[in-house]
C-alpha cells in the first residue's frame, strides 16, 4: 500500500484496470511536451526538488570570518485532479459492460495533461517554471496571417536554430489553432503540414496547451521535464452511490538552453 | 559503423538515430558481458596466482563498464526503466513480483488496488518521445 490508498477504494480489480487504461489513453494522447523534451524520472513521491548546483550568498553572516551559502533548488510541484465516478458504473464493469461511463476519468486526465503542457509551454510562474515561449522569447517569430505562409516561418526558424549551432532532429509543438488551420489548409492541391513536416526530421505534435506553436531541436540536453510521481490515481472517499479519486502528479520543468526554440506567436501576443 | 556494431537487422536508412544509439549501447553490454564470462573461466583455468588476481582484476572493470552502459539505456528505454525498477535490488521471488506487479499486490477481486502498469503506483506513462 502507499500514499495513494487504492486498495481502501470499493472498487474491483477490474474496475481499477478500466479507469486506468482510460485515463492512460487519455493521457497518451493529448501530452505533447513528453513527445518532445527530455523526461527525468519517475523520481518517486518522496522526491520534493531537484538541484540547481548553485548557491545563494547569505547575508548576514552566522559568524565574522565565516561565509554561508545556501544551495538552489527548483521544487516539485504538485497537481491534483479530483473526480467522482458512479458506483453502478463501477459495478456494470464486473457484469462485462463494455462502456462504462469513465468521462470524469477521461475530463480529469485532460485537465492533468493541459496543466503539464502549460507549464512546460507557457510557463507557471507561482512554481518556479519558466516556459519554454518565455525563455526561448528572444529568438520569436511572428505567425504569418495566412497559412501559406507556414512553411516559410518554419524553414526561417530551423536556420535561427542552426545559426545559433543547435542540431536537429528540429520537431514543433503547434497549438490548437495552428494545427487545425495547417491540416485544413491547402497551397496547389498539397497540404500545407506535409510542406512543414518535409521542413523537419523530428515530430510534428498537435499541442493544446500552447498558444501559438513553437520549433525545437530534439538533440537533448535542452528542455527537461522531471517527474517525480508520474501520473497516478489515488482515493480520497466513498458514499453509498459514487467514490470519490484523484489523478495527481509531481513535476517541474526547465529550459537548459533558450536558444534551441525558436516560438512562433501571434502577432497580437508579440507587442 | 563498426563491424561489430553493423548488424543491424534493418535498412539504416529506415532507423532512428535514437533507435541505432540504443543498438550501440546494447551491444556494448553483450560485449561486457561475454568478456566477463571469458574472464572468469580464464581465472579458473590460469595456474599462476598473480595472473589469476590480474584477470580477476580486469574483469570487474568489465561489470563496472556493463553497469554504466544498462544505466544509459535505462535512461534512454522508458519501458526497460519501467522493469528494471519493478525487478531489481528486491529480495522477493521474482515470478510474485511479476505476479503483483501485473495483477495488484493482493490479487483481491475487491479492493485489491487494481493491475497497475507500474511497480510505483504510477500509471507508467513515463516518456512520448519516440
Amino acid at each position: 500500500m502507499n500514499d495513494l490508498l487504492r486498495e481502501h477504494a470499493p472498487i474491483s480489480t477490474a474496475a481499477w484496470a478500466q479507469i486506468d487504461a482510460e485515463a492512460a489513453r487519455t493521457l497518451k494522447v493529448l501530452l505533447a511536451a513528453r513527445r518532445l523534451v527530455d523526461f527525468t524520472g519517475p523520481l518517486g513521491w518522496s522526491t520534493s526538488a531537484i538541484s540547481l548546483g548553485r548557491t545563494e550568498k547569505l547575508s548576514p553572516s552566522l559568524q565574522e570570518g565565516v561565509a554561508s551559502r545556501i544551495r538552489r533548488v527548483q521544487p516539485l510541484t504538485e497537481i491534483r485532479i479530483p473526480f467522482e465516478l458512479a458506483r453502478d458504473e463501477l459495478e456494470a464493469i464486473g457484469r462485462g459492460a463494455s462502456d462504462p461511463d469513465l468521462n470524469a476519468v477521461r475530463n480529469a486526465a485532460r485537465a492533468a495533461a493541459i496543466a503539464e503542457d502549460r507549464a512546460v509551454f507557457q510557463g507557471y510562474a507561482a512554481a518556479g517554471i519558466e516556459g519554454i515561449f518565455q525563455a526561448s522569447g528572444e529568438q520569436r517569430l511572428v505567425i504569418p496571417e495566412k497559412f501559406e505562409g507556414y512553411p516559410d516561418i518554419v524553414a526561417e526558424a530551423t536556420h535561427r536554430l542552426r545559426s545559433a549551432g543547435v542540431n536537429g532532429p528540429y520537431g514543433i509543438a503547434l497549438g490548437p489553432r495552428c494545427y487545425t488551420g495547417l491540416t485544413r489548409s491547402t497551397s496547389r492541391g498539397y497540404p500545407i503540414i506535409d510542406h512543414v513536416r518535409e521542413l523537419l526530421d523530428g515530430p510534428i505534435v498537435w499541442a493544446p496547451a500552447a498558444d501559438g506553436a513553437v520549433v525545437m531541436s530534439l538533440r537533448g540536453g535542452d528542455f527537461e521535464l522531471t517527474v517525480g510521481q508520474d501520473f497516478s490515481i489515488g482515493y480520497l472517499d466513498h458514499t453509498s452511490t459514487s467514490v470519490l479519486l484523484y489523478l495527481q502528479e509531481s513535476f517541474t520543468f526547465r529550459v537548459l538552453s533558450p536558444e534551441a526554440a525558436v516560438p512562433l506567436v501571434y502577432a497580437t501576443a508579440s507587442t | 559503423m563498426a563491424a561489430s556494431s553493423g548488424d543491424l537487422h534493418e535498412d539504416p536508412k529506415q532507423l532512428k538515430p535514437a533507435t541505432i544509439d540504443r543498438h550501440r549501447a546494447v551491444v556494448s553490454i553483450m560485449e561486457e558481458l561475454e568478456a566477463i564470462d571469458w574472464y572468469d573461466q580464464r581465472i579458473d583455468a590460469a595456474g599462476d596466482e598473480q595472473l589469476k588476481q590480474l584477470l580477476a582484476h580486469n574483469r570487474d572493470e568489465e561489470k563496472e563498464h556493463a553497469s554504466m552502459m544498462l544505466e544509459w539505456l535505462r535512461r534512454h528505454d522508458a519501458k526497460l526503466d519501467e522493469h528494471l525498477r519493478t525487478y531489481l535490488f528486491t529480495d522477493k521471488n521474482l515470478l510474485d513480483i511479476e505476479h503483483e506487479a501485473e495483477h495488484g499486490a493482493s490479487g483481491q477481486e475487491s479492493g485489491g488496488g487494481g493491475a497497475l502498469a507500474n511497480g510505483d503506483g504510477s500509471l507508467g506513462i513515463g516518456s512520448l518521445r519516440k
